[in-house]
């Protein structure tokens, strides 16, 4: 007769040890594993001349972050670092052509790793006036170079005041120039990133105006984003540190009836990044063992109740859907039969007024519906509706079946977003509605019929809106504060430098919040000192006791 | 209401909790240097974690592959169910949903609301003559309604809602005034309402929704309808019926249990029809009683319904019964004359339990500093959990975790350490240090400052918003700071920016004061504020900038755009209310359950509410402005160009089929059928494979192992 099988949890453990393990891949000898699609090529390009110095630290910081999420994420994306505005020039260019001065190469374009993070160590404060255009060149040359016509994706992120006054170009204007870059940029599919920062309260002078239009031009040539930002909390969130490649959710017809429809692609406008999942670590292998996963794997056997050590095979398993106390069992053929199947489409139900939709009822992260790329006829009709629902304050209502065999429909609402900027096309903003089995209405009691004494005295009331009138985080005359698209997350930021100081001190505790990064968890103090009158009459106009009954 | 009520529950379990994604589930039969699936992925918004665990579960269930089969699409549209043997899921230990869980919202302690305790609920419900009176003024062509139906109606629905949203509160259907009685206590005028194999107080379940939704047809021949209270009589039917429900009520503990006694009549003065000491010694007592259940912590709560005629007037008896005291009184009557629906509304609103889901403190500035309740208004409603069962016995199955090391195949305990490789090194992390790094602030809710309401974007949304109400229980004079701020915050039209900082997952958040609304159906809007939560700049994306045109984008004309705002106004949705649409999957995995639950062979039917009204587009108005806009912006002789373009790129279709042929060809080189008798179909290349995947038009999706079960099922092997 057959020898009994192993039981299957045994079985499976054996297979857990498994001895064909590639050695990890050591720092100096770089081999893109397969991910090349994905892999990105990146130039730093940081501005450390006289007017920059006060920002250096989050200039430092901002590119950390970036290069740390690299570390994790994208161990194979390569990076390179240039400064300019510095006493010294290092550069091929300046070596082969001449010029190019006070641009230095702090970096060469290489995987990343520590020596990355160490390069943006000490920056120099700079001595000499910035000229971004010439740190421009020089980091399109590096990734040519390094790069030629691979497939890699290949970014400058530019950060600068842009303060100075460039030098004129031996022949042509300063636009001529951007225009031959812009198109140097465009035949090798090389984008950039422009951050400008310059803190509230510079005067504006004619030199930026001419910087700000020269790089506002790359952003109308279509190869690169302007940002501005003015604080330094701003600044860190004003680079995206993890790249995400977008992909669409949905391609197809947007369908307003049958007979009339508009080709679009929907894509997440919004996505929680979430704190990373951590493995769980085995110490069981031995110290000599230098390639040791410390991975842990999860097993999970299913056991009869009448026979706890009987393991039931996965074809003798059924679901059971729980339908109040009950437990009905249903064989997965059976629940495909009967299921719920909606269409793939996405169909326009109607339109409605914006006030007949709570904002609080938007209920997940957002998605945009761009239209079809290079339809023209298909961006026409997009802008067309979102023009006349803007001025008509209406929204659309829609029901999205993104894909064949999805479990349900998502219901939600599509609302215009006009766009700025000339060579972007119009499109939607689509968000989730509830439905009627997702709201709940509690009654709670009116502020009206509330006792009088937890009603507001007058004197109360104008203490209220001094405080939301001054507390003002969008003053005239300056970028918004703490504007959400600009703030970083103050978690994972502190997480992934708790995450490099362990590196190296395995003991360490996690490191205090920097200032920066705690304008985002508490009220700035310079806005609350000189507001102290005001906030101090506010806590003098309201008398706050304790429930001695109650612990708190 | 919803089902995170439930999964809450099974997360507070002390066991420990195991959740593993699919994702990770498969990686863990990977070859230990395998690297992790790469991070960034695009869900799509509406799947559920659960079809991901179909797909992963459907090359091994072979068994339901074979039965799929049978169902061809030509088949009737109910397919035959087996007889099934239904398991009571209270009595075993049912917790491996747990293990389906996914990580990430295990920290979504805002998404996911914590319900400590569950809701043990008596509706008491008058049943007296005056019930079956016609509820509204008699309009001649119009069936007339009476209270006692209205009455039935919410209850059915109220159930309903529970078993899907709440389905372990417990509750009992109790009727006084009643000719027959049934009670334990053997009281007169009172019924306790009950079905088979189900306790008084108990869960609902699909017989009680089913036969109760009936219960008038039969009511006055079963139970029957009197006047309860009647002079001459020493019988108080009400004070029998509040001591049938305390007793009722008798098991669990308040501490973790709220216990709920509901009243509904129409009768505002149930001892009108009595005079002289005997009125008043009946008032007293029954007073008396109520007072009693209250002191155990009992809420009696009334739900009274107002005649034709006239006003429920509370003062008469009522008032004293719940303890109300002057201006709460004006807020519990439905007036008169109000739509009998207005008045279901009412009610369903009333039935329903607030919850509230944290109290937090509110710190405006250093010194002041407030406390507010929060509840979920809005929270997505999943169908109900799912649990594996032995499909030989129907027994639930018992899930065992266990920790395997990877490098030596050890058994290890619940490991302690998580670790993260960062610059190809190891770094550890213990559980503690992983939470204190999470822990950014020291406060709950701390305000930053204010902006105009226009400075909030359609974008800036991630989770559904959560409701905040002033309380007053642990810090005087809370509401009143709060109205303040509520009503300064709508008159200049700004919301707060605040720093919400829960443990877990803290966040910066959007503080939109929300004005009260109050329609003929009661408050349509409470006031409060909404807490919304913001995106950081990392969770924002610019997709509408990835398709750049290379020179100006196109814009819509004037004439377009007016052409345009004609059809806006022609397909209008008048009176649009979110609240209107029922959810056509949920409805549809629960229509499905309760059939079989009740042994039903037709499968319901459900309408589906959230497709589009064609007869409505196809009017002539609306489909003569639809024509003139696709003119405007498509040109007049679109759809024949679409068509010659189609018919142009009959190239794209024609190469598919060139490889479908050249997969034929290659495919019937082999004998797949002597192949796969020899298992010789696992040394062949994917590719190879795939070639009979495609010659037989089936999908060529999956791994290896899933394409080689598939050519085997197709090979009827």
């Amino acid at each position: 007769s057959m020898p009994p099988r192993p039981p299957p949890s045994r079985a499976r453990n054996s297979r857990g040890i498994n001895r064909r393990r590639r050695p990890r891949r050591r720092p100096d000898f770089p081999t893109p594993r397969g991910m090349a699609r994905n892999k990105e090529g990146l130039v730093l390009l940081l501005d450390v001349g006289p007017s920059m110095h006060r920002a250096l630290q989050e200039v430092k910081n901002v590119c950390t972050t970036l290069l740390r999420k690299k570390l994790v994420f994208h161990r194979s994306d390569e990076v390179g670092v240039v400064l300019f505005g510095t006493k010294e020039t290092h550069n091929d260019l300046a070596r082969e052509l001449g010029g190019y001065k006070h641009v230095l190469v702090k970096h060469d374009i290489k995987v990343v790793d520590e020596e990355t993070k160490n390069a943006l160590e000490n920056l120099p404060r700079g001595t000499a006036p910035g000229d971004f255009l010439d740190a421009i060149v020089v980091g399109l040359d590096m990734l040519i170079k390094r790069f030629g016509d691979t497939k890699a994706k290949q970014r400058l992120c530019l950060i600068t005041d842009a303060q100075h006054l460039l030098r004129d170009p031996p022949q042509g204007t300063k636009e001529d120039q951007v225009d031959t870059i812009a198109d140097q940029m465009k035949k090798h599919d090389i984008k950039m990133d422009c951050i400008v920062f310059r803190e509230s309260g510079v005067q504006h002078n004619s030199v930026m105006d001419e910087n700000d239009r020269l790089l506002y031009h790359f952003r109308d040539r279509s190869v690169a984003k302007v940002v501005q930002v003015d604080t330094p909390t701003a600044l860190l969130g004003a680079l995206k540190t993890r790249n995400v490649l977008p992909v669409t959710i949905f391609r197809g017809d947007l369908e307003v009836s049958s007979t009339f429809k508009i080709k679009v692609w929907a894509y997440k406008k919004t996505s929680e990044e979430k704190f990373p999942t951590l493995k769980k670590y085995s110490d069981k292998a031995p110290p000599s063992d230098q390639f040791a996963s410390h991975e842990v794997k999860v097993d999970y056997e299913y056991k009869s109740i009448l026979e706890p050590d009987t393991v039931v095979p996965p074809d003798q398993r059924i679901k059971g859907y729980l339908y109040g106390p009950q437990v009905v069992p249903i064989s997965s053929a059976e629940w495909e039969a009967v299921k719920f199947k909606p269409e793939k489409g996405v169909k326009l139900l109607g339109f409605a007024d914006r006030s007949s939709i709570p904002r609080s009822y938007f209920m997940k992260d957002v998605n945009s519906f761009v239209p079809e790329p290079g339809n023209t006829k298909a961006i026409v009709a997009v802008s067309a509706l979102a023009r006349a629902m803007q001025e008509m304050n209406k929204v659309a209502i829609l029901r999205c079946v993104w894909r064949q065999n999805q479990a349900n429909v998502a219901f939600g609402v599509l609302t215009p977003n006009i766009s700025s900027v000339n060579n972007v096309p119009d499109s939607f903003y689509f968000n989730i509605l509830p439905f009627a089995e997702d709201i709940r209405d509690f009654p709670f009691r009116s502020f009206s019929s509330l006792p009088p004494s937890s009603q507001p005295t007058e004197e109360q009331q104008e203490a209220a809106d001094n405080l939301v009138k001054m507390l003002d985080l969008a003053p005239p005359g300056r970028e918004e504060i703490l504007r959400p698209d600009f703030t970083p997350n103050p978690m994972l930021e502190r997480f992934y430098s708790y995450l490099d100081l362990k590196s190296k001190q395995p003991d360490a505790n996690p490191p205090p919040l920097d200032s920066c990064l705690r304008r985002i968890t508490e009220p700035d103090p310079d806005v609350i000192n000189y507001r102290a009158p005001l906030i101090q009459n506010l806590g003098k106009s309201f008398e706050l006791k304790e429930n001695p009954k109650v612990k708190y | 209401m919803t089902v995170s009520a439930v999964k809450e529950k099974e997360k507070e379990k002390t066991r420990p909790r195991v959740s593993p994604t699919p994702a990770s589930r498969r990686s863990s039969r990977s070859p230990p240097t395998r690297r992790a699936p790469p991070l960034v992925q695009y869900p799509d918004a509406t799947a559920s974690p659960r079809d991901s665990r179909d797909q992963e579960d459907s090359p091994r269930l072979s068994a339901d592959q074979e039965g799929s089969r049978s169902y061809r699409k030509g088949s009737p549209r109910t397919p035959f169910f087996p007889a099934r043997v239904l398991v009571p899921a209270g009595a075993m230990d049912l917790d491996p949903e747990g293990i389906f869980r996914d990580d990430s919202d295990e920290d979504d302690d805002n998404l996911h609301e914590r319900e400590a305790n569950k809701e043990m609920v008596v509706y008491l419900i008058d049943a007296s003559p005056r019930m079956f009176t016609p509820a509204n003024a008699a309009k001649p062509d119009e069936k007339q309604e009476t209270h006692f139906h209205t009455i039935v109606n919410c209850i059915t629905q109220s159930l309903k809602m529970q078993i899907i949203g709440r389905s372990r509160d417990e509750v009992a259907i109790c009727f006084f005034n009643t000719k027959e009685k049934k009670n334990l206590q053997e009281l007169a005028g009172v019924y306790v309402y009950n079905v088979t194999e189900r306790e008084q107080l108990d869960r609902p379940d699909a017989r009680l929704i089913k036969e109760f939704s009936c219960v008038e047809d039969s009511f006055m021949n079963n139970i029957g309808s009197r006047y309860g209270i009647t002079s001459g009589s020493r019988e108080n039917t009400l004070y029998n019926a509040l001591w049938v429900a305390q007793a009722l009520l008798r098991k669990g503990s308040v501490k973790t249990v709220s216990k709920r006694i509901l009243i509904f009549t129409n009768e505002d003065d149930p001892f009108g029809g009595i005079t002289g000491a005997a009125k008043t010694d009946m008032i007293r007592t029954t007073i008396q009683r109520a007072k009693d259940a209250q002191d155990l912590g009992l809420s009696i709560e009334l739900l009274p319904l107002s005649r034709p005629d006239e006003d429920f007037n509370m003062s008469l008896f009522y008032a004293d019964l719940i303890g109300l005291e002057g201006d709460e009184v004006v807020q519990y009557v439905p007036s008169a004359g109000e739509k009998l629906e207005d008045m279901t509304d009412q009610l369903r609103k009333r039935m329903m339990k607030k919850r509230k889901v944290k109290t937090l403190s509110f710190a405006i500035t250093n010194d002041v500093c407030i406390e507010v309740n929060t509840y979920a208004l809005i929270r997505p409603t999943a169908p109900g959990t799912i649990t594996w069962l032995d499909s030989i016995s129907n027994l639930p199955l018992k899930t065992e975790r266990s920790f395997i090391c990877n490098d030596t195949g050890a058994l290890l305990q619940a490991p302690q350490e998580r670790f993260q490789l960062y610059n190809d090194k190891v770094v550890k992390f213990s559980v503690r240090e992983l939470s204190d790094v999470k822990r950014v602030s020291s406060h709950h809710l701390r305000l930053l400052g204010f902006k105009p309401l226009d400075c909030l974007k359609d974008y800036h949304n991630l989770s559904p918003s959560t409701f905040i109400y002033p309380s007053d229980e642990q810090i005087f004079g809370s509401t009143r700071v709060f109205v303040a701020l509520h009503s300064s915050m709508l008159r200049l039209g700004r919301f707060a920016l605040a720093f919400y900082g829960t443990p877990t997952r803290p966040r910066l958040v959007a503080l939109v004061a929300q004005e009260e609304v109050i329609s003929s159906s009661g408050q349509d809007e409470p006031p409060g504020m909404h807490m919304i939560y913001l995106p950081y700049s990392d969770d924002v994306r610019y997709p509408e900038e990835v398709h750049l045109t290379s020179g100006d984008a196109p814009r819509a004309t004037d004439e377009q755009i007016k052409k345009a705002s004609n059809l806006l106004r022609r397909i209008d949705l008048k009176h649009f209310s979110v609240s209107h649409f029922a959810n056509p999957g949920l409805q549809k995995h629960y229509g499905i359950l309760e059939a079989l639950a009740l042994g039903e062979d037709e499968m319901p039917d459900i309408k589906d509410e959230t497709l589009p009204d064609e007869e409505g587009l196809a009017r002539p108005g609306v489909v003569k402005a639809i024509e003139e806009f696709k003119a405007a912006v498509f040109g007049e002789n679109y759809d024949q160009e679409e068509a010659e373009a189609a018919a142009a790129k009959g190239g794209a279709s024609k190469k598919r089929k060139a490889i479908a042929d050249a997969a034929s060809q290659k495919s019937a080189a082999y004998d797949w059928a002597d192949l796969a008798d020899n298992g010789k179909l696992k040394d062949m290349t994917v590719m190879d494979l795939k070639t009979y995947l495609t010659a037989h038009g089936l999908a060529v999706s999956g791994k290896k192992d899933a394409i080689i079960s598939r050519i085997l099922t197709h090979l009827g092997k």
